[in-house]
Formats: C-alpha cells, sequence, structure tokens
C-alpha cells in the first residue's frame, strides 16, 4: 500500500488530507485558509480506491450522500402511502383493484396499478429500508475506523500550518513562557482536561469519547433493525386473531395446536349514574347515561393439550388457569399473550319455531335450532314432525338467484323446513327466514312461527408473541446512550506550541464554540498570551464589508 | 493488507446480503408461516362423516390432495365436482384425497356431500385445529403432499379438472 511520508516522519495511508501526527497539509496544492477537521483529514479509504465490484458496492454504500437519498426517497415513499388508505384498510368485500378506481378515480387507479396499496409490504420498500441498514453499516465502519487511528495517533507537536488553520488561533510574541504555561497546566487539569506535553508543547484534550457518540448510536439502528427482521424468523413473532364465542373451546392460533382456550363469558360494563358516586353524575350525563364503556371483560380457561393426543382428534385437555382478559390486562402464559381488542354482541345462538295450524293457531310442538350445529329431524307427539332440508347461517340470494349463505356464522339464518302432518304425511315444504314465510309450493296449512331467539356473545381477541422485543430495546437503550454520549459532551483540544519567538495557541471543538471560547478565556487569565480569535467569524465579517 | 480488506469487505457485504435475502424471501415466498414447500406436511388425524379416522402419517406411501373448503365459499363448491372426477381417476393409483371443512354444522356438511355425491373422505375441523395447526387463510385452499409426507405445494384458489387432475399426476407415488 503507498504511504505518505511527512516532514515530520510519520507515515500516513495514501488519502490522508493532512499529516496524522503533526498535521501538517499533505496535499499542499489545495491550499486553504482553514482546515477541514471532519475526521480528522483521515484517509477514508472508500473514496481512494475502486478496485473490484466489491469495493464498488462498498463504495457506493459508504458515502453519506447516498445515505441521505435514502432516507429521503424512504420518507417520500412513507408519505405517499398515507394519501389513501393501505389495502389491509378497505372493506374487505371488494376487490383492491376496484376499490382504488371507484373511491379515488384516476388517482386512486394510478396509486393501485403502481404498488402503493400495499406499500409497507413491498418488496421495494423492504429493499429501500434493507439499503438504508447497510448504508449504517458500512458508512460507519469506513469512518469510525479512520477516525480512531487519527485520534489515536494524533501527536502534541503540531506543524506550524496547522495551527494557524484552526479556526480559533492566536500567536504571541514571547521568549519564555515556562511560568504561565504551568499555570495554564494546572488549571486546564482543573477543567479535567488530559494533558500531554512534549518538549515544552502542549495538547489538553477532553471529551474524545464525545466522537463515538454517532457510532453508538449507529450500532443501536442496526441492533433495532436486527430485530425488526428477526419477526420474519419462525417461532419469534405471533400476531393473530382470535373470535371466540361464550361456551366455545377452540384451539389458539400460533401455537402450533398446543393452547386451547374456552370462552366462559363475555362482558360489557358501562357507567351508570346509580351505581357510581354522586360527583360523577355530571359527567355521566353529558355523555349519556350507560353510553360510556366501563370495562370489556372476556373469562376464559386456558388449556394444554397433552402431548399423547393427536391434533384434530378430541382434545385431552389439562386446565393451565382461569383468568379474566381485561383491555390491558392480557392472559400471559409461556410467552404469549391474549388481549381482549375486540366483541361482538347479541350473535344468534339458537332459534325457536311453533309448528302451528294456520287457521286455528294451534301449536303441535315446539322445536328449538342450534345455529352451530342444528338437527335434521325434530319429532314431535300424534304423528307430527319437521325435517330440515336446507339451512343458511348467513343468507342471501346468489347470481343464480337461489338461496345461499355469505358465511358459517349465523347472521342471518333461513331454514327449509318440512312439515309432516296426519293431514299431509308428504310434507309441506316451507322457507323460513327472519320476518319471512315463503311457501314456494302453493298454500299450506301449517307453518313454522317464530317464537324464539338466543343470543350469545363473542370475544375479539389478539394472540401475541414476540421474543424480538429484547433486541429492540437494546437497541433503542444503545441508541440513546450513542444520543447521549454525542449531544452532551464537546470534544475539545487546545494546542499551545513555543515557535520561534512567539506562542501560537490553537483551539479546536466538535461543537459549542463559545464554551470552547470561555474556557480558553479562563485558561489564559493572568498569563501572557493573546486571546484566541475566531478565524471563521472573522472572515464572515469581512465577507460582510465586502459586500455591504 | 488490500487482499485482507477485501476479504472482510466481500464477508460484511455477504452477512449483510443473506440476512436481507432471508427476509426477502420469508417475507414473500413463504405466504404461509407455519408450514412451508419442502417440510414434512405437520401430522393429524380427522374423523370423516361417516366415523372413520384417518391419520395423515398412515398415508405415506401414497399422494394426498389435502383440501380445505367451506360450503359458503363459491370456488370450493365449484371444485368439488372436479375433485370428485379426478378421484375416481387416481384413487386406484395410490392418490387420497381429504377435505378438511373448516367447522361448519355437520348438518350443512352432510346435506353439501349428498348434493354432489362426494365419495372421498370429508372431514370437519371442530375447534380449528386443523386450521391452526396449517395456518390456513384463504378458502379453498389446497395443500399437496406426496408419498414421502412432504410438501409439494401450497395453492390458495379454486382449481379447474384440469390443475386438479395435473396436480394428482404430480402426487401419484
Amino acid at each position: 500500500m503507498e504511504h505518505i511520508k511527512c516532514t515530520c516522519g510519520h507515515e500516513n495511508l495514501h488519502g490522508t488530507i493532512f499529516c496524522e501526527s503533526c498535521g501538517k497539509i499533505l496535499e499542499e496544492n489545495k491550499p486553504q485558509k482553514l482546515l477541514d477537521m471532519r475526521y480528522e483529514g483521515s484517509a477514508r479509504r472508500s473514496q481512494t480506491y475502486q478496485k473490484t465490484v466489491i469495493d464498488k458496492i462498498w463504495n457506493f454504500f459508504s458515502s453519506v450522500k447516498v445515505g441521505v437519498w435514502l432516507i429521503v426517497i424512504t420518507l417520500v415513499a412513507s408519505a405517499l402511502g398515507t394519501i389513501f388508505p393501505q389495502e389491509m384498510y378497505i372493506p374487505p368485500a371488494v376487490t383492491a383493484s376496484q376499490f382504488y378506481a371507484d373511491e379515488y378515480g384516476i388517482a386512486g387507479k394510478l396509486y393501485y396499478e403502481l404498488g402503493f396499496h400495499n406499500l409497507y409490504g413491498s418488496w421495494w420498500y423492504m429493499l429501500l429500508i434493507a439499503s438504508i441498514g447497510i448504508s449504517l453499516v458500512i458508512a460507519s465502519l469506513d469512518r469510525v475506523v479512520p477516525l480512531y487511528r487519527a485520534l489515536k495517533k494524533q501527536g502534541v507537536t503540531r506543524h506550524a500550518s496547522f495551527l494557524k488553520r484552526q479556526r480559533l488561533f492566536s500567536s504571541t510574541s514571547l521568549h519564555n513562557i515556562d511560568y504561565d504555561l504551568n499555570k495554564m497546566k494546572e488549571k486546564l487539569e482543573k477543567r479535567r482536561y488530559h494533558v500531554r506535553e512534549e518538549n515544552g508543547n502542549l495538547l489538553a484534550e477532553k471529551g474524545r469519547f464525545s466522537r463515538w457518540g454517532p457510532y453508538v448510536n449507529h450500532t443501536g439502528l442496526i441492533i433495532f433493525l436486527f430485530g425488526a427482521m428477526l419477526r420474519f424468523v419462525p417461532g419469534m413473532y405471533v400476531d393473530e386473531v382470535l373470535w371466540i364465542r361464550e361456551g366455545e373451546t377452540i384451539s389458539i392460533p400460533g401455537t402450533e395446536g398446543k393452547y386451547f382456550l374456552e370462552n366462559e363469558q363475555f362482558i360489557m360494563e358501562v357507567y351508570e349514574k346509580e351505581n357510581e358516586k354522586d360527583v360523577f353524575s355530571d359527567a355521566i350525563d353529558r355523555v349519556g347515561n350507560g353510553m360510556a364503556v366501563k370495562n370489556y371483560q372476556t373469562d376464559v380457561v386456558l388449556y394444554e393439550r397433552s402431548e399423547a393426543s393427536m391434533i384434530g382428534d378430541e382434545p385431552d385437555l389439562q386446565v393451565i388457569k382461569n383468568h379474566a382478559i381485561r383491555v390491558n390486562e392480557p392472559l400471559k402464559h409461556d410467552n404469549y399473550a391474549l388481549y381482549q381488542v375486540d366483541f361482538k354482541l347479541n350473535e344468534f345462538k339458537s332459534m325457536s319455531f311453533n309448528l302451528i295450524d294456520k287457521e286455528t293457531e294451534t301449536s303441535y310442538g315446539q322445536l328449538k335450532v342450534n345455529l352451530r350445529d342444528p338437527e335434521a329431524k325434530y319429532e314431535f307427539e300424534n304423528g307430527y314432525s319437521v325435517e330440515m332440508i336446507s339451512y343458511f347461517p348467513d343468507f342471501y340470494f346468489d347470481n343464480d338467484g337461489d338461496p345461499a349463505t355469505k358465511s358459517k356464522i349465523p347472521n342471518n339464518p333461513a331454514f327449509v323446513f318440512k312439515m309432516y302432518t296426519p293431514e299431509k304425511p308428504e310434507g309441506e315444504v316451507s322457507f323460513v327466514a327472519i320476518q319471512q314465510n315463503i311457501e314456494p309450493f302453493g298454500d299450506n296449512q301449517y307453518k313454522m312461527a317464530f317464537s324464539g331467539l338466543e343470543t350469545t356473545n363473542v370475544s375479539g381477541l389478539i394472540v401475541r408473541k414476540d421474543l424480538t422485543l429484547w433486541t429492540l430495546a437494546i437497541g433503542g437503550f444503545i441508541f440513546m446512550v450513542g444520543v447521549i454520549q454525542g449531544m452532551y459532551w464537546t470534544h475539545r483540544r487546545i494546542w499551545i506550541q513555543q515557535g520561534q519567538d512567539e506562542i501560537l495557541l490553537a483551539g479546536h471543538t466538535n461543537k459549542n464554540w463559545f464554551g470552547l471560547k470561555k474556557e480558553i478565556e479562563y485558561i489564559l487569565k493572568d498569563t501572557h498570551l493573546n486571546l484566541p480569535v475566531d478565524q471563521t467569524e472573522v472572515e464572515e465579517k469581512e465577507k460582510v464589508e465586502k459586500e455591504g | 493488507m488490500k487482499k485482507s480488506r477485501l476479504l472482510i469487505r466481500t464477508v460484511i457485504l455477504l452477512l449483510l446480503a443473506i440476512a436481507i435475502g432471508y427476509t426477502l424471501y420469508s417475507n414473500f415466498y413463504l405466504t404461509n408461516e407455519r408450514i412451508t414447500i419442502g417440510d414434512t406436511a405437520p401430522d393429524f388425524v380427522i374423523t370423516d362423516l361417516d366415523g372413520n379416522r384417518h391419520q395423515l402419517s398412515d398415508y405415506r406411501g401414497k399422494g394426498v390432495f389435502l383440501n380445505f373448503w367451506g360450503t359458503w365459499c363459491k370456488p370450493c363448491e365449484k371444485e368439488m365436482p372436479y375433485m370428485e372426477n379426478q378421484y375416481q381417476v387416481f384413487k386406484d393409483q395410490g392418490v387420497e384425497i381429504l377435505a378438511i371443512n373448516v367447522g361448519e354444522p355437520v348438518f350443512s356438511v352432510t346435506s353439501f356431500v349428498d348434493k354432489y355425491d362426494l365419495t372421498f373422505p370429508v372431514g370437519i375441523d371442530k375447534g380449528n385445529q386443523l386450521l391452526h395447526l396449517y395456518g390456513v387463510d384463504p378458502l379453498p385452499t389446497t395443500i399437496l403432499i406426496d408419498k414421502d409426507g412432504k410438501i409439494v405445494d401450497i395453492i390458495s384458489m379454486g382449481l379447474t379438472e384440469r390443475m386438479i387432475h395435473d396436480f394428482m399426476q404430480q402426487i401419484k407415488p
């Protein structure tokens, strides 16, 4: 590898802007009034070598410019995704292509065609996020290594040209500063500077660790992204919806058939004036008595299936625990948590009918249809019986005009009954739906008269398991440590050097120049040294005057 | 030194590429998180309408056409007669159909089976055990299992008779 030897004798890597040790500018063809102190002028390797494909990919991602653009593109894309609702939020009955075109016209059609309707899960969006991740890793690595090197190798004695090109600089005509030097050294140490001395030259430094803040911060982000990736590893993350009726015992999705849940009852309580303290009565009146919900609760029993029984067989269940699941009070077991998120009151459970003679209205028997598991035959006394021919739990007429069912949920039950009576031994057919009684084959003598309804409540739960939270928490914590490290500490350096007939003083900080100036003022008090001048300010003033 | 730098860069880039590749792959190609093509199909038992127990692992040596369906689902209703036709062709060639209904009333399922004269085993998945085991979401979903019990394909759509024929050909031992 090529090296550049500085006049001070230090060997620098190719691409170094000024000498790591003494600070002398190596590329003398680029005269600058002030030095660009970013990365201590070290050679960011990426910018100097372009050889293999690997190097080219590396250099692409190493660029901060590329990183910033990736972030900007991601932000713009994320914003675009919020213009119209995402696919998962549109009504389930319509297809996505129809929905966007009908609802939002040409813009909606375009939105759908371009794939913005499922933006956050699209491959290109994920690739963008992944690219930001790669950029974070590579850009950080490419800078932290040379920066560490440069700060580690910095010399105490600097080239005059380095000091003169610092933002804070002064020179003082003085021959002997031994007395002042000791005084300043004392003060510097009192201010917690780490002071190094070499041939009567001083380098005082503090807060170097602040320079690692951004890299610590990036490490945290990378861990965070890694945690987000872990979600896709089987067994790490479960997020399932579970609808469970009162009295039902069903397997819990996402648990590989290991756990079962029984819903004993669903409770919804509201605030009622009669039951609350008087002071709340105004507040309750404001929203309406009995309108504000106090509690959503599902009383459940958690079971574990014994390993011996095969999935699909009548499960052999052991009770693990009883629990009342309330909002924000999930049932937790074995890394799984069941949260109360939704409910449905008064789902039809059973319907009762009387078999009556239409004229006399005499009942010849009553039957109750269990809407979840109806029976086919209902026998009564004296030769009366009813047979159920068809059952439509969620009745509608399909495209062919035939009665059909939309789902297995009894939202709108309808039945075709055949009524056998001594008068009509071949049976009479009756189509019964809610508030409908159709006699498809002409006038019947008998009918099925609705006589009662039982309902049940359904509880909507979410099954959640997340083993990635720890990684996210650690990543987030490290991220914050990095932010604090970089924000609340500053890296300050003060050089004091004896030149020929003059004393050179220079100061550098990564932020808060005002603070550094104050500190130097304090240190130079009662010495013969001149206060440093802020060369950037001088430059700006000159510019203003020239233009003014 | 140049060599080692290239090596380090290659290794880092490779690790990143693998991590991202895996994430994208698992997100887009494994439409189903519970089961994966190439894996052994999770074993289960289903009791058909006639009361016979069918254990999946007992069908090693035969291809199994595992179909999840519901009576209200129109594409399911459409493909059932096709399945019956092809079952008649392939049942003597070592292909078995297991049709799993997603927990509907016995009455509804029996009426449906009678209506279409289905002769292959139809069972009802009470308590959604199999549905959750296989993580099936849209209906109909057909899972093709070969003679070694390995999952050959997962198809979440209504099938034509031609497709059913080709699938059965594919899993024929």
